[in-house]
């Protein structure tokens, strides 16, 4: 009898899983805005350098893997909002805080959708814009790769931000003071290895640290949003 | 002088309209395209520089004058929208969007494939590959504020005022882009503008043309039924129409 | 014909991977284009086509309820005349 209640337990943490993310992804398919607009900011951001800067190609295969990172942590940081927003307003986030599933897994869930929203479209323009960049040809494998490990940091502790921030009036602005200096590692290892790449040198090094800092804040960052979300909802 | 549209202004006359003459259109457009493309493809002659690859003009060049084109037709109707404030000019703006965009979008790739083989390069920042991105930001803009909007009237106003400061600041990018190139002449000079173009070459250039032309009007015909359909759901012809297709 | 086989159709002079490329994408963003927008239309069309069936439903439910409603208050009213 124990078996049977274990096996309720486990399936039950997977369906509320399950269920917060096939609501997130429901949603957002019926706002296509909010999926689209995050990934055209990147686009345009990125074409903006070459306008600023000059379309000389050795420039800008230099400053190419700075330009890509830089712009996927701005539209990730814009894309952020609409992570409790709507539903702080409505009262659902509460409700999600007061159900007897642990939070960790709803947030979980939340965050998860977010990147595949918003990090996986990324990854998949990401070398087209490249392209655009004249970014050296061995580097292509490495920018993907950085990404991959990359951008659900990026969701992960913006979503530590944005549960911060999620009941204050104005918080857009705040959350880019309080999130951009936390995602400085992940900005310094990702350009680092694909700078590395591009020497056709290793670059296992620089994306084994950004692999543990996916791995620790996918573990610990939950449990801050939680307390975030908590404090905010307050 | 314009008593003869007025009728046109009822969005019913147009919708019934529109629908009769798809059918006519669609197959102009099947006609001229499959001769124009055939031709391009099979019988019209490889370039003396650019040897087959050459082909892909045929394609390009139509694509990349019409994306201008559509726009500036989509400016047009969004003036007659705001000015006149009628109904179906916004409808038409919204219906053209998609269609100049995918149109742009197209011209980029095409430009892109044929500049690999032709510069060694899939891109570069050149004048008009850069002023053809801008104008795909600003199609891309357009669409997006229609859509942010939940009423039908507000979005036409908004993405209409949208696309008239768009068409206003395009000579304004084509010429700061251009000085911007010449700034940084580090890049080659491209060598892409419109070939003397021979007679043999200038038979399908035109037959594509045409063809793109009439498939514009046709996808617009489609989008437009759509556009003038949700924005009257409310009135007693919709109701009709709507109950008695589906009795059928 | 300016090819002598259909693997010099194919090979382009040696262009063939970009001249197919740019009709292959041009070819599926248009046909892309005409299918949504087929769709668009469709789906418009039901949207519509539900939401007056759904108020014509309403309709006669309600006028169904009236017609009961009025049924029973006349029972109610013959029962009445019948007992003193």
């Amino acid at each position: 009898m124990t078996d049977n209640i274990n096996k309720i337990h486990h399936s039950s943490y997977r369906a509320a899983f399950m269920l917060i993310l096939k609501r997130d992804l429901t949603i957002a398919f019926r706002h296509k805005d909010d999926i689209f607009n995050p990934i055209l900011f990147f686009i345009i951001v990125i074409t903006l350098f070459p306008l600023g800067i000059g379309p000389e190609t050795n420039t800008l295969a230099r400053i190419a893997p700075g330009i890509i990172w830089v712009a996927a942590l701005l539209s990730t940081l814009l894309s952020l909002d609409r992570l409790f927003k709507s539903d702080y307003n409505d009262g659902t986030l509460e409700q999600m805080l007061l159900s007897p599933h642990p939070v960790f897994i709803l947030v979980l869930a939340k965050i998860t959708a977010h990147w595949l929203l918003t990090g996986l479209p990324l990854i998949f323009i990401a070398p087209l814009l490249a392209v655009l960049l004249h970014l050296n040809e061995h580097s292509y494998g490495a920018l993907m790769l950085t990404l991959l490990l990359g951008t659900p940091v990026l969701s992960l502790i913006g979503a530590i931000g944005v549960a911060l921030t999620v009941g204050i009036k104005k918080g857009g602005v705040l959350l880019s003071l309080l999130i951009l200096p936390l995602y400085i590692p992940v900005l310094i290892f990702a350009t680092s290895a694909i700078d590395t790449a591009a020497m056709n040198l290793p670059f296992t090094g620089q994306l084994a640290i950004i692999a543990t800092l996916f791995i620790s804040t996918l573990t610990l960052a939950p449990f801050a949003v939680t307390a975030a979300l908590k404090v905010s909802t307050n | 002088m314009w008593k003869w549209l007025h009728p046109y202004a009822n969005p019913e006359t147009t919708y019934h309209l529109t629908g009769r003459l798809i059918p006519w259109f669609t197959y102009l457009t099947i006609a001229l395209l499959t001769i124009g493309l055939t031709w391009a493809l099979l019988f019209s002659p490889a370039d003396y520089q650019q040897g087959d690859s050459f082909r892909i003009f045929y394609i390009h060049v139509p694509t990349a004058t019409l994306s201008m084109g559509i726009y500036v037709g989509m400016a047009i109707a969004a003036l007659c929208g705001l000015v006149w404030q009628l109904k179906l000019s916004d409808a038409s703006a919204a219906a053209l969007a998609p269609i100049g965009a995918v149109f742009t979008f197209v011209s980029l790739v095409t430009g892109a494939a044929w500049g690999k083989p032709m510069w060694g390069t899939w891109w570069i920042w050149d004048a008009r590959l850069t002023s053809q991105l801008i104008l795909l930001f600003l199609y891309l803009g357009v669409i997006a504020l229609h859509n942010a909007f939940d009423d039908k009237t507000l979005a036409g106003k908004a993405a209409g005022i949208l696309t008239l400061v768009g068409v206003i600041n395009i000579p304004i990018i084509k010429y700061s882009v251009e000085w911007w190139n010449t700034l940084h002449q580090g890049a080659t000079v491209s060598k892409m503008g419109k070939p003397s173009m021979t007679i043999d070459m200038l038979w399908p250039f035109i037959f594509c043309y045409m063809g793109f032309i009439f498939l514009i009007v046709v996808i617009t015909c489609i989008r437009f039924r759509s556009e003038i359909l949700s924005r009257n759901s409310m009135r007693p012809w919709v109701k009709e129409l709507v109950l008695n297709g589906s009795s059928k | 014909m300016q090819f002598d086989s259909i693997n010099g159709f194919l090979n382009m002079g040696g262009y063939g991977f970009y001249v197919w490329l740019s009709y292959g994408v041009t070819a599926f963003s248009i046909i892309l284009l005409i299918v949504l927008s087929c769709q668009h239309h469709k789906k418009t069309l039901q949207h519509i086509t539900q939401r007056y069936v759904r108020e014509n439903k309403r309709k006669e439910a309600a006028e169904q309820q009236r017609i009961k409603q009025s049924n029973t208050l006349t029972i109610a009213e013959t029962n009445n005349e019948s007992s003193p």
